[in-house]
């Protein structure tokens, strides 16, 4: 999906757990995500801190938005 | 013992007549074997042979496709032939087309078993390969030699009726038909020994190969996020509660569109997921865990982007087809193009 929507002329970033998954596929902009049933979050946390843990790694996704790559990238 | 019959079906080149200047010939019949026919017979031994060799232009074929399939029809019905064979065509696309087409109606409308034969990337083969055999050849016809043997083996079998076993075992293009058997040895032992094998830089042969991806080059970076529109997309079956246009936990066969205008954050009470395949609690629990709807809001109030879509699109990933995927994304991606999306964060579980 990742792939179709990019070859259709959007950006996409992909936020994902299982990386090399998203490498195989040909994901572009990949952001490591925490876990595969709870990417963007952590039950373990307090409500507060996995909100700020979602929120960084949406920030993260979203600045990965605004760079240049030339080939499938990582961003760490 | 008297021999199988069979009636061959070839194109001018292999006919001997000429090549592209002598495509637009029409199908004509002559007795015994020609050209690679000559191949296949020698493979058949005393077995079976060619009784006559049909000899067609590729481009009178594809071109007068209903008459040449009821001319070639005729001239096939009239020797009875135990089995028909075409082929092989190689990396030839009208030819690879035409021997499917070709047994493809002799199968259907006369009831005779065939054999064809061409290289996995012919058009021919994606075409035809779940209605006829197609022995899997190479894409020159130096492969004559190897593609012989393979076409007349399986042509035997199906002139003395015997079972027709796996596409590895006949050397066919897999044709979709899965048929369940048992293993000698249990998963784990298979397992075990492909792994040993993999460590040792020996051959193996995996038991579920993947499919083959193709890559697409990046699109180039948003400029400006702050006058973005930015869409959630997301494989983990993030839905409406009560999932209401039912979406499959698993392969599934549609994508859901829902509008999320006024929605800060998902909750307990209003979203689920409809994926299987992982454990569903936290993201029932919290839906955003999944789809940042809430932190989406708080960046777009931020005016770290320009807005967050309306709409958000979900499917579940869970043994989704790659072509079902592929169709979900183009409609999406179709969708957002046109309600003037700039980017897309997509979540995977």
């Amino acid at each position: 999906m990742v792939k179709e929507i990019e070859r259709a002329g959007l950006p996409v970033v992909h936020m994902c757990t299982v990386t090399p998954i998203s490498l195989t596929v040909g994901a572009n902009r990949i952001i490591p995500a925490i876990a595969i049933p709870h990417p963007l979050g952590n039950p373990e946390l307090s409500a507060e801190d996995e909100y700020k843990l979602r929120k960084s790694l949406v920030a993260k996704a979203l600045d990965a938005l605004t760079k240049e790559v030339e080939d499938q990238t990582v961003f760490e | 013992m008297s021999k199988y019959k069979l009636v061959h079906y070839i194109n001018q080149f292999y006919g001997g007549i000429g090549g592209e200047e002598k495509a637009d010939i029409p199908a004509e019949k002559r007795a015994g074997a020609i050209g690679p026919g000559l191949a296949l017979n020698q493979a058949f031994g005393d077995e079976a042979e060619i009784v006559s060799t049909i000899i067609c232009g590729d481009s009178w074929f594809n071109e007068n496709l209903e008459e040449a399939k009821k001319t070639v029809l005729e001239m096939v019905r009239e020797d009875q032939p135990d089995v028909f064979i075409a082929g092989p065509a190689f990396n030839a696309g009208r030819y690879g087309v035409a021997c499917g087409a070709i047994s493809e109606a002799v199968k259907n409308e006369l009831g005779i078993p065939v054999v064809t034969g061409m290289y996995i990337e012919n058009p021919g083969a994606d075409m035809y390969r779940e209605k006829v055999y197609i022995i899997e050849t190479k894409n020159s016809a130096a492969d004559m030699r190897k593609a012989a043997p393979k076409m007349a083996k399986l042509a035997l079998k199906l002139a003395k009726g015997e079972e027709i076993g796996a596409s590895a075992e006949d050397n066919y293009l897999p044709n979709g038909i899965r048929k369940n058997f048992f293993e000698k040895k249990r998963g784990s032992e298979r397992a075990v020994e492909m792994l040993l094998a993999k460590i040792n830089g020996k051959a193996y042969t995996t038991e579920y190969p993947m499919p083959d991806f193709d890559r697409v080059d990046p699109q180039p970076a948003i400029k400006d996020l702050s006058k973005a529109t930015v869409a959630l997309v997301t494989s983990g079956g993030i839905v409406p509660k009560g999932n209401p246009d039912r979406i499959e936990s698993s392969s599934a066969t549609k994508f859901g569109e829902y509008d999320i205008t006024g929605v800060e954050d998902l909750t307990a009470e209003t979203y689920e997921t409809a994926h299987g395949g992982y454990d569903p609690v936290y993201a029932n629990q919290d839906a955003d865990r999944v789809l940042p709807v809430d932190v989406m809001r708080e960046f777009e109030r931020e005016g770290i982007i320009g807005k967050l879509h309306n709409k958000f699109y979900t499917t579940t990933g869970n043994g989704t087809a790659v072509a079902s995927a592929k169709k979900f994304a183009e409609e999406i991606a179709r969708r957002l193009i046109a309600d003037g999306v700039d980017a897309i964060l997509l979540t995977s579980t």
